[in-house]
Formats: C-alpha cells, structure tokens, sequence
C-alpha cells in the first residue's frame, strides 16, 4: 500500500511539474509566466526532496525558486510597459504568431530530439553504471574529506576543481553586471507592515544563512544555499525601498566579489607549495580549510545574486547621506 | 495512539487546505479569495504541522515545524496584506 500510494504521489509532482513548467512557458503575460516559474520551481524542490537529494532541493528552492524568480521579476519591471496596455496582444516585442511557423516547428523538433538523446544517454549509463560504485569510492573517502556531508566532499575536496572553475564563472558574469553601470532608482518606501516584516525577516535570513554554512559540513547546506539566503535579505531590503541593503561599494565591493575564488586559490597554492598537488589538502586540515573556503564563496555568491537583482553598480553615497539613513532607520 | 491522533490532525489540515483550494476557485473577487487562501492555509498548515510533529515524537522537530509555521504564518500575513494594498490602490486610481 505504501509504495502504491507513493507512487501515485510521484506521478501527481510529475504531471504537476510538467504542467507548471507548460503553462508558464504558454501564457503571454510575463509576469504571470514568472510566478509560474517560480511554482514549478518549488515543485521541482519537491522532486529533489523525493529523490532524496536534499542539498539539491535547498538549492532550487533558494536560488532555482526564489532568487531567479526575484530576478526574472526585477527584469519584467525594468521593461518598457507595452503601448496598447489591456491587450495582452500588445507587446512589442516578437509575438509567438509572428515566428515563421516553420522555424517554430524546427526549433520544437531539434528540442525534443535533444531532450530524447539526452535521457537516451542517461538511461543509458544508468542501466552500464556498476551499481553504487561512485556512493562506495565516496563513502571510502569520506573520512579523509574533513567533512562528514558526501555532497560537501564532493563539492569542496573530491571535485574542488569544478567548484572553483564555478566561481570563476560566477565573478564574469558579475563584471558583466558591475559594467552595466549604476543602479536604477530602488523601490518605494514600505508601508507599515511589510516593514514590521523586513525588522524581523532580515536578521533570521542572515541567521539562517550562517547555520546552512556551519551545517554543510554535517548535513544538507553549504555555500551556495547560505549565499542565496543571505542575498535574499539583501532583495527583502531593496523591495522595502532601503538605499542601504548590505552592499558594500568601492574596494570592499571589489574584494568580496573575489573572495570565494580568491580564498579558492590561494588555498590550493599554499597547497601547491607544501609539496601536494594543486587543492589537495592535508586531511588534518581539511575540515578548516573547506569552511574558510566556503564562507569567503559565500560571501561572493550573496553578493554576485544581490548585484544581479540590483542590476548594475550600487550608487556610491556621500558619507553625510548614509549617516542621515542610518539615523532615519534607527529611529 | 499517539499514531491516530496525528492522523486526525493531518487530514483536519487538509481539509482546510481543500477548503481554502475551493474558496480560492469559486470565490468572486480578489479580497475574498485572499481572505479563503490565507486564513485557511495558515490554520491547514498548523494543523499539518502539530500532526507532523506528533508524529516524529522528537522535541527538536516539533521546535522547527513550530518555527516553519511562525515563519509561513507571518510571511503570509504580509504579503496578503500587500496584494490587497496594491489592488485597492489600483482601483481607486481614476
């Protein structure tokens, strides 16, 4: 009974999934398209979680769900409202029925042709994988990691390499953003309730982000979900109209942009030089050495999703403005 | 025991939660259907909660759905109320 019905829970997140994912890419209007997406991404979560993935269901929930959504919003904000508001039809930009019918068609049949090699080839080596081979080589490994999380592990020491590469990936596309230049204009001032919202969320989101970085060494968390929480309260005081959202600018901005892939490097140098290969460390340090590295990547990431809702260079303040802020907000 | 007594209260969370579904489908306009959505969310979702943690028998999981229900519940306060400002706003705007 029990497999029976939770099979018919699995089927219910995956009709839901695809529908959600349907829907969203069907309707016209953008921001409903987003709130749909930010749906199917806490759906996807859910699978995640069923899969019994948690470090990957916190991930998209907190950056799949949450922050790309913000972001994904913050864009259809900055577009230029269509002329013939009402009409749904009204967008200037290419209408679906626009699109060369064949074109469309092309595109449909080299995704679906796509999307068919790939689960083709992941079945594939599913069925020819031996079977926990890669759960019993981590579980071997696991003592010297410094972390007792296999995703941690693998993440931080057994595949630094990729980690670091994406963090590199990260600091381009926030000098992409950075180049944009200045800020726009922030958001109106919050009313009396979302702010009594803001006074007790934001400490809590930056509480929060602080154990799922403690506790990535142990259980499900680590950089990448406590970065996204912690630049979650950073977009809870942007939407609440604070000019003053935990950004640093000038030269602190620039050092934590590099922090993660720079505390990255630096460590599997000093690796280097002691005589063992490159981001090999010394198992009695480890444990030590993934934490610095993680919470410098933390750091960077908040601040590479905050720049991305913000959009462009935070406005450096005269140092009178931020005095007269901090007062206001004390007050 | 203890096993039924969850049980009970799980499945009272869902009906609110059905109730709630049904409100938000059937009820006319925007202010009513929050009303349905948010009031019996949060009271579908604290019954679902207690019936959770009665279930897990572990005082440090009932703490944590304790503090997922404090948090869903305020969460979903505010942003009902901001959702119905900004419909309200809308509508007065000539």
């Amino acid at each position: 009974m029990n497999t029976a019905s939770l099979l018919v829970f699995d089927g219910l997140l995956l009709l839901s999934i695809v529908s959600l994912a349907w829907a969203s890419l069907a309707t016209r209007d953008e921001r409903r398209s987003v709130i749909l997406f930010m749906a199917f991404g806490l759906v996807l979560a859910m699978a995640w979680g069923r899969l019994l993935a948690p470090d990957v269901a916190l991930a998209e929930a907190a950056i799949g769900a949450g922050l790309s959504g913000a972001l994904l919003l913050a864009a259809v904000r900055k577009q230029p409202r269509p002329l013939s508001s009402g009409s749904t039809r009204g967008s200037r930009y290419l209408d679906g029925a626009q699109v060369r019918t064949v074109s469309r068609w092309g595109v449909t049949l080299l995704c679906a042709a796509l999307a068919g090699a790939l689960a083709w080839a992941l079945l594939h080596a599913f069925n020819n994988a031996p079977q926990d081979a890669l759960h019993r080589s981590i579980s071997a490994n696991l003592e010297a990691s410094g972390v007792s999380n296999p995703v941690t592990a693998v993440l931080l020491n057994f595949r630094a390499y990729d980690t670091l590469l994406e963090l590199a990936v990260l600091l381009t596309a926030v000098l992409g953003i950075i180049s944009l230049g200045q800020t726009t204009t922030g958001y109106t001032p919050a009313g009396p309730v979302f702010e009594g919202l803001v006074r007790w969320l934001v400490p809590i989101l930056i509480l929060t982000a602080g154990y799922l970085l403690w506790v990535g060494a142990h259980a499900p968390g680590g950089a990448f979900q406590a970065g996204a929480t912690l630049a979650a309260a950073g977009v809870v005081l942007r939407l609440a109209g604070r000019r003053i959202i935990g950004l640093p600018d000038g030269f602190m901005l620039r050092i934590v942009m590099v922090a993660g892939i720079g505390v990255f490097l630096l460590v599997g140098l000093t690796v280097l030089v002691l005589g063992r290969p490159f981001l090999d460390y010394p198992p009695a340090w480890a444990g030590a050495l993934i934490l610095m590295i993680e919470t410098a990547a933390m750091l960077s990431i908040a601040a590479t999703l905050l720049l991305a809702f913000v959009g462009g260079q935070p406005r450096s303040m005269p140092a009178r403005a931020v005095a007269n802020q901090q007062h206001e907000e004390m007050s | 025991m203890i096993n039924l007594l969850s049980s009970i209260l799980i499945l009272a969370g869902l009906f609110f939660y059905l109730a709630g579904s049904i409100g938000l489908l059937r009820l006319p306009d925007l202010y009513t259907r929050l009303h349905a959505l948010t009031k019996a969310d949060n009271l579908g979702l604290g019954l679902l909660a207690a019936g959770l943690a009665l279930y897990s028998q572990h005082p440090l999981t009932a703490l944590k759905l304790l503090l997922v229900w404090l948090a869903v519940l305020a969460a979903s306060a505010a942003s009902a109320h901001l959702i119905a400002r900004q419909a309200r706003r809308q509508e007065t705007r000539p």
